[in-house]
């Protein structure tokens, strides 16, 4: 188990995943810490998205998955039977990787979660614009929200749904390869707003680019194969990483 | 090489004589129907009952009876239909259940409209006593749609991008509300596009409703679901074969052939048209 | 908790109306049963299936059906005989060799709302229009027979036969027609050695679901066939195929005789042929899809 300085908001408990007979995580034991950025690396395949759609019980649309072990969010196991994995996703969100606005007006695209959710919110039009704002999108979509949001581009599509996903105010969010389909000044944006969500969020990232999880993360967990290989701070697992294969994916000898 | 290309072009002119023999087929068949009925059209003949034993007058309980039937139909095939679809793209889980649920509809779908029929005389006329009425006749071709629909709304259920069914639900939005929200409104035009192809085969149909709903003359139009109706395709039937006056009522027959093609037809053609619309303007 | 109740309940919902088609067909064949086996107390199942002479109201009545099978597989097979070449070559036209796109939709419009026409509109032409015609050309009695019926329903089979072999045609991997082309074949080659047979199987399900299509079809040849109850001889005879038979009688026949549970028997035994047709038709097109490709 490592542990890291700081309150821990998820932590997990020797967490193995199926898909059917093929075990995708085996023994996997961590904590995540509150407020900070934590990047989850490693080769294709080795489980980083996997378990990540874990954390907020994606995984169960799927048949023939199984989750072995317990996942704590405030005190209580995720996976426990009488937990709602409906109320689990709304205060653990998530980013995909490619952007999937609905093909509705930019603004009923971000009212439509907590709308349904109920949560009695007077002032609807605020809301928007703080999550608009805090996706550093306001101002280039403040006088066309009612237009459809298939018309913006890949970069604003997908800012727009990290400010639907921050429109419910989740604890955590969970971006899953998030600028891997963006060009590169939409990707700087964006890891812009990372940088300045994690005051209010915790943010678990996983990615294929290892420079953007050295830019941008302040912990980072190295994967292979479906295990947890090292998890440490950023900083150490890209300069004096303690396991030779870390020091192995880090420094391109495989991909 | 020339052997080659000689074989080719004679190929070529069998499939081209294939495409345009079916054409003429079609033509023929609009043109004689057309040539011979439209004489016989008028606003009397669409809007009175039949007069001296059917010689003359017009067919409007007939057109009244399709209509009724049509939308009893609808609304037995449809509702059941998009809920059938629902629990199969969006709730089943793979399994035996499932996979016999889809046998049994493509077994539904190869009943010929006869044993329907049968099935409608034999169930709701005589074992649930509703006697031939509308009620009957209705519930017979509901369900002789039903696959129908449920294909049509099938395919239009899962030409839903799952990328949406995935944000939605990541919100923390549930699935029943997911699919309301969400799934259904971007279907929406899928379904009635193939559903409205039901109903056009739903009005033209005779056997189903001959033994559950058809009478040759009824003295007045239906004043409840359990009335008889009389109806275009039962009335074209019984014209031309059973009826006291055969030869005297062939304009009437032709007639009512032609308005049995366009109101069928026009159903047809307006589901292509919506079709070919929504493809054009697809939102995502 | 509330709402996890109500999303449990929505999902059992939404089971019990899927269920409902599997229901019905249960159903079906209940009634069909329910009704038509008494008929089995007075003639035997070989009797009834082989016998050779159908008179339901006479005294004593006879109830063979066999001249009414041999009825509808004979329409059926002239049908299928005129429908197949038509069907798959226009498929072949409109899916591999068509020219610009306006004739390509508007063949496949034509095929559409040729598959719209209710049975009852082309039975009424095959009566009124192709038989006195037939009559005249063939110096015939009546020109209500199986040629009649064949040719009216081989119109009804076709746009089935052709939209679901379009389908087949259409899901033959390019990359087979690209190596064919660039092996310098022709087009009629490349059509005909290798995107038929990897279509094969689809095209089969096509066959297969037109001559299930026909067998059942009854206003046809209720109104065209012609009504004789008996083996025929030639094409220009006419025949009683199974549905015809069943709508034309059930009119007349009083509720609980044994002709109207003989009617019924024959519904069960049309049922249970067009099922076969069809379930035929779903295993090849399952079975064959996979080793069509690689037994090129």
């Amino acid at each position: 188990m490592v542990v890291m300085g700081g309150k821990e908001i998820i932590q997990l408990d020797d967490v193995n995943f199926y898909y059917g007979e093929c075990r995708a995580l085996s023994n996997i034991s961590m904590k995540f810490v509150k407020n900070k950025v934590t990047a989850l690396i490693g080769p294709s395949g080795c489980g980083k998205s996997t378990l990540l759609r874990v954390l907020n019980r994606m995984n169960d649309l799927i048949d023939g998955t199984k989750v072995e072990g317990k996942i704590f969010f405030e005190g209580k196991n995720i996976y426990a039977p009488d937990v709602d994995p409906v109320e689990i996703r709304r205060k653990i969100g998530m980013v995909f990787q490619k952007p999937n606005p609905f093909p509705k007006t930019i603004y009923n695209n971000i009212s439509y979660g907590p709308k349904l959710a109920g949560l009695g919110v007077e002032d609807m039009d605020t809301l928007v614009e703080q999550s608009l704002r805090q996706a550093v999108l306001w101002d280039e979509v403040k006088n066309i929200l009612n237009k459809s949001a298939m018309n913006l581009s890949g970069g604003q599509q997908q800012r727009l749904c990290i400010a639907r996903a921050l429109a419910m105010k989740p604890d955590v969010l969970l971006m899953d390869e998030p600028t891997s389909a963006l060009d590169p000044i939409s990707t700087a944006k964006i890891e812009e707003l990372i940088e300045a969500l994690k005051k209010d969020y915790t943010i678990i990232i996983v990615t294929h680019n290892m420079q953007q999880a050295a830019r941008i993360s302040d912990e980072t967990a190295f994967f292979y194969m479906g295990n947890l290989i090292e998890y440490n701070k950023t900083e150490k697992i890209f300069t004096n990483p303690d396991m030779k294969q870390t020091e192995d994916y880090i420094t391109g000898r495989f991909g | 090489m020339k052997w080659r290309y000689f074989k080719q072009s004679v190929f070529f002119s069998l499939v081209r004589a294939s495409a345009l023999i079916i054409t003429l087929a079609l033509g023929g068949i609009i043109f004689y129907i057309f040539y011979n009925g439209y004489s016989v059209i008028s606003w009397d003949f669409i809007t009175k009952p039949p007069t001296d034993s059917m010689t003359k007058g017009g067919i409007m309980p007939a057109i009244i009876g399709t209509i009724y039937l049509t939308l009893g139909a609808i609304a037995i095939g449809l509702p059941l239909g998009i809920a059938s679809a629902v629990y199969l793209t969006e709730y089943a889980r793979q399994g035996k259940v499932v996979r016999a649920i889809k046998i049994g509809i493509n077994c539904l779908a190869g009943v010929p409209s006869v044993v329907f029929g049968l099935f409608g005389l034999g169930f709701f006329v005589i074992f649930l006593k509703f006697g031939s009425s509308i009620l009957a006749g209705s519930l017979t071709l509901g369900f002789l749609i039903l696959p129908t629909i449920i294909g049509a709304s099938e395919e239009a259920l899962k030409s839903v991008p799952q990328t949406f069914r995935e944000a939605s639900l990541s919100l923390g939005v549930s699935k029943w509300q997911t699919t309301y929200r969400i799934v259904l409104p971007n279907a929406l035009s899928g379904i009635l596009t193939g559903s409205i192809l039901g109903i056009g085969r739903a009005a033209g149909e005779t056997a189903p409703i001959m033994f559950t709903a058809a009478a040759f003359f009824t003295s007045k139009l239906p004043g409840s679901v359990f009335d008889e109706v009389m109806a275009l395709p039962y009335h074209v039937y019984v014209l031309s074969t059973a009826g006291t006056n055969i030869e005297a009522t062939r304009p009437i027959q032709f007639g009512t052939v032609l308005v049995l093609v366009a109101v069928v037809l026009g159903i047809d053609l307006i589901a292509i048209i919506i079709r070919g619309y929504m493809r054009r303007n697809k939102r995502w | 908790m509330n709402r996890r109740i109500k999303e449990t309940v929505i999902k059992h919902a939404f089971f019990l109306f899927a269920l409902v088609s599997v229901i019905v067909l249960g159903l079906i064949v209940l009634s069909l049963f329910r009704e038509g086996l008494p008929v089995f107390k007075q003639v035997s199942l070989k009797d009834f299936v082989f016998g050779m002479e159908w008179y339901p109201t006479y005294d004593p009545p006879s109830f063979g059906i066999f001249p009414l099978i041999f009825g509808s597989f004979i329409v059926t097979l002239l049908a299928t005989v005129i429908a197949v070449p038509l069907g798959v070559l226009a498929a072949i036209y409109i899916s591999d060799i068509t020219p610009r796109p306006a004739v390509r939709e508007s063949l496949k419009s034509v095929i559409e709302l040729l598959a719209g026409l209710p049975s009852v509109v082309l039975g009424f032409f095959g009566m009124v229009i192709v038989a006195p015609w037939l009559q005249e050309t063939f110096d015939l009695p009546t020109g209500l027979n199986i040629i009649n019926a064949s040719v009216i329903l081989a119109i009804m089979a076709i746009p089935t036969i052709s939209s679901i072999s379009e389908d087949a045609l259409y899901s033959v991997p390019q990359e087979f027609k690209e190596a064919s082309y660039a092996l310098g074949a022709t087009k009629f080659e490349t059509i005909t050695k290798v995107i038929l047979p990897a279509a094969l199987s689809g095209i089969s399900t096509a066959v297969m679901l037109g001559m299930a299509r026909a067998i059942g079809e009854t206003m046809v040849v209720l109104m065209v066939a012609g009504g004789a109850a008996a083996i025929p001889e030639s094409i220009f005879d006419s025949v009683r195929p199974m549905p015809a038979s069943i709508a034309a009688e059930m009119g007349e026949t009083p509720y609980g005789s044994s002709h109207y549970h003989a009617l019924f028997a024959i519904g069960v035994v049309l049922f249970f042929l067009t099922l076969s047709f069809n379930l035929i038709a779903d295993y090849v097109s399952h079975k064959f899809r996979q080793t069509g490709s690689a037994t090129l």
